[in-house]
């Protein structure tokens, strides 16, 4: 299991994943992804492109380190690591 | 008369609404967020919205109670094996007589959903959407579902069948500056047009590439580019490569097409068999980016000019809409109402439209006018909107 911390900004979108610990299932940042879908349906269309890619202006990592997969996210979760979704910086 | 005014801005979409007190904006929808295109459809009243996040990728919303409550529409999405042949801004060193080298591909995801357009009475659910990077989808369920049109994807202006296999043809569409924001330079649809007596009958116009028609519903598409004249390539009349910036038709008379290009103002009474240049540069008509046509007269259409390609800023300090009621050949400017002194606002594609006599407008500096007299005279409906991206009567 894998815990999810991501931006407040996104759950201006998915309420129903305000103030709640995120705990899903998953081995790898696809999967982990795939699992917070399933709580939260069309969550994968805003942090990932139609390729599965992860959006231009997206940030990921696994506990501290960034992901390296950012085109399928192969990236390993390992047990009780933490991944977190936030918004890359752009702009001033 | 339309009652309504649909706003895209820079930070959300905005409902102005004629009250007995005059015309009032109601709180913003979508605060916060990029509206690229906001607009109604006339058959059941939805109301659409084209989302631009930066981040999170573009999206539709829709509002079925008139802006009361707004829902993510399903997402637009390519589908897999679309790939497109990449373009670059050409440098300075950009030779057009260099051999062309191996096409390089990149797999089509949606960068912006640039234009939406409302099939006709008879087609219930019809919608289309214009993108960048050059993808028209078309859904027949209101908006629930969304399947790319093949045969203009596969066109082969742009490398033919890219599903199948290699490129088959040259790439001769270009990028569109608007997509630079995004680092990239692809193509994009702004501007679908529905022949009211016809569905099947469609025009889009395409930046960088030019004007295509389709007479039977989508399934072939032919460039419809002639007498259109390009000042940037060595060959102004090139088949392919034109930017016109809006492409819009006359409702009461669909043979007379108007289009706002980056080479200035071109006019078709033909169905855009071919087209005539009607730029008056001497009377501040020829460079801009939007165009209205009215809905009755074919010869009758209103642009908003900006001073030049490299200076895209009002001409003189001053704004003014010019309006043809003689398909070009004169054109009558119109300043009454319009700031006439340190005024740079600029008109985007979308931010101007034309609605029985009332004509409204509104700029990337957050100022919409609104006439109400065919152009004539101009009130100014709030001049602190967000930078305005779209202008449509709802």
């Amino acid at each position: 299991m894998a815990r999810v911390e991501m931006t407040s900004h996104l759950f201006r979108f998915f309420p129903a994943l305000k103030g709640r610990e995120i705990i899903v299932p998953g081995q790898s940042v696809a999967e982990v992804l795939a699992a917070v879908n399933e709580l939260a349906p069309g969550f994968t269309d805003y942090v990932l492109d139609e390729r599965g890619a992860v959006r231009r202006h997206v940030l990921i990592s696994v506990n501290d380190s960034m992901l390296v997969d950012r085109k399928t996210l192969s990236d390993r979760v390992p047990e009780g690591g933490t991944v977190y979704v936030f918004q890359a910086l752009t702009g001033g | 008369m339309s009652n309504t005014i649909l706003l895209g801005t820079r930070k959300g979409t905005v409902i102005i609404e004629q009250t007995a007190s005059g015309w009032r904006p109601k709180p913003i929808a979508h605060e916060g967020m990029p509206v690229c295109y906001a607009a109604r459809d006339p058959r059941d009243g939805t109301l659409w919205a084209s989302l631009d996040h930066g981040h999170w990728g573009p999206k539709l919303s829709r509002s079925r109670d008139g802006g009361a409550s707004w829902e993510d529409a399903p997402a637009i999405k390519y589908p897999a094996g679309a790939r497109y042949i990449v373009k670059y801004l050409p440098t300075p060193d950009f030779d057009p007589e260099a051999p062309v080298g191996a096409p390089e591909y990149q797999d089509a995801t949606v960068y912006k959903i640039w234009n939406l357009a409302f099939g006709a009475a008879q087609q219930p659910g019809r919608l289309y959407a214009g993108t960048i990077p050059g993808g028209l989808f078309v859904s027949d369920d209101g908006g629930d579902s969304w399947e790319l049109n093949r045969p203009l994807w596969n066109h082969p202006s742009r490398g033919g069948d890219l599903f199948a296999g290699d490129a088959s043809s040259e790439n001769t569409w270009g990028g569109t500056p608007a997509s630079i924001d995004y680092g990239v330079f692809e193509p994009g649809i702004h501007s679908i047009v529905v022949d009211p007596r016809d569905p099947d009958h469609l025009y889009v116009g395409v930046s960088s590439a030019g004007v295509l028609e389709s007479t039977d519903g989508g399934q072939s598409w032919h460039g419809r580019n002639r007498g259109m004249l390009m000042d940037y390539l060595p060959n102004p009349a090139a088949e392919w490569g034109h930017d016109p910036h809006f492409v819009t038709v006359c409702p009461g008379q669909p043979d007379h097409l108007w289009q706002q290009n980056h080479c200035g103002v071109f006019y078709s009474e033909n169905g855009a068999q071919n087209w005539n240049k009607v730029s008056r540069p001497d009377a501040g008509v020829h460079f801009g980016f939007p165009i209205a046509a009215d809905a009755k007269a074919g010869g009758t259409a209103w642009v908003v000019p900006a001073r030049a390609d490299s200076e895209r800023m009002a001409i003189g300090g001053g704004l003014f809409v010019a309006r043809t009621q003689d398909a070009g050949r004169s054109w009558q400017t119109f300043r009454d109402g319009l700031p006439q002194e340190h005024a740079y606002d600029i008109v985007l594609r979308h931010s101007l439209d034309a609605a029985g006599d009332c004509v409204c407008f509104g700029s990337t500096t957050g100022n919409v006018y609104l006439s109400q007299d065919r152009g004539e005279t101009w009130q100014c409906l709030g001049s602190n909107f967000p930078p305005v991206y779209s202008v449509r009567f709802g």
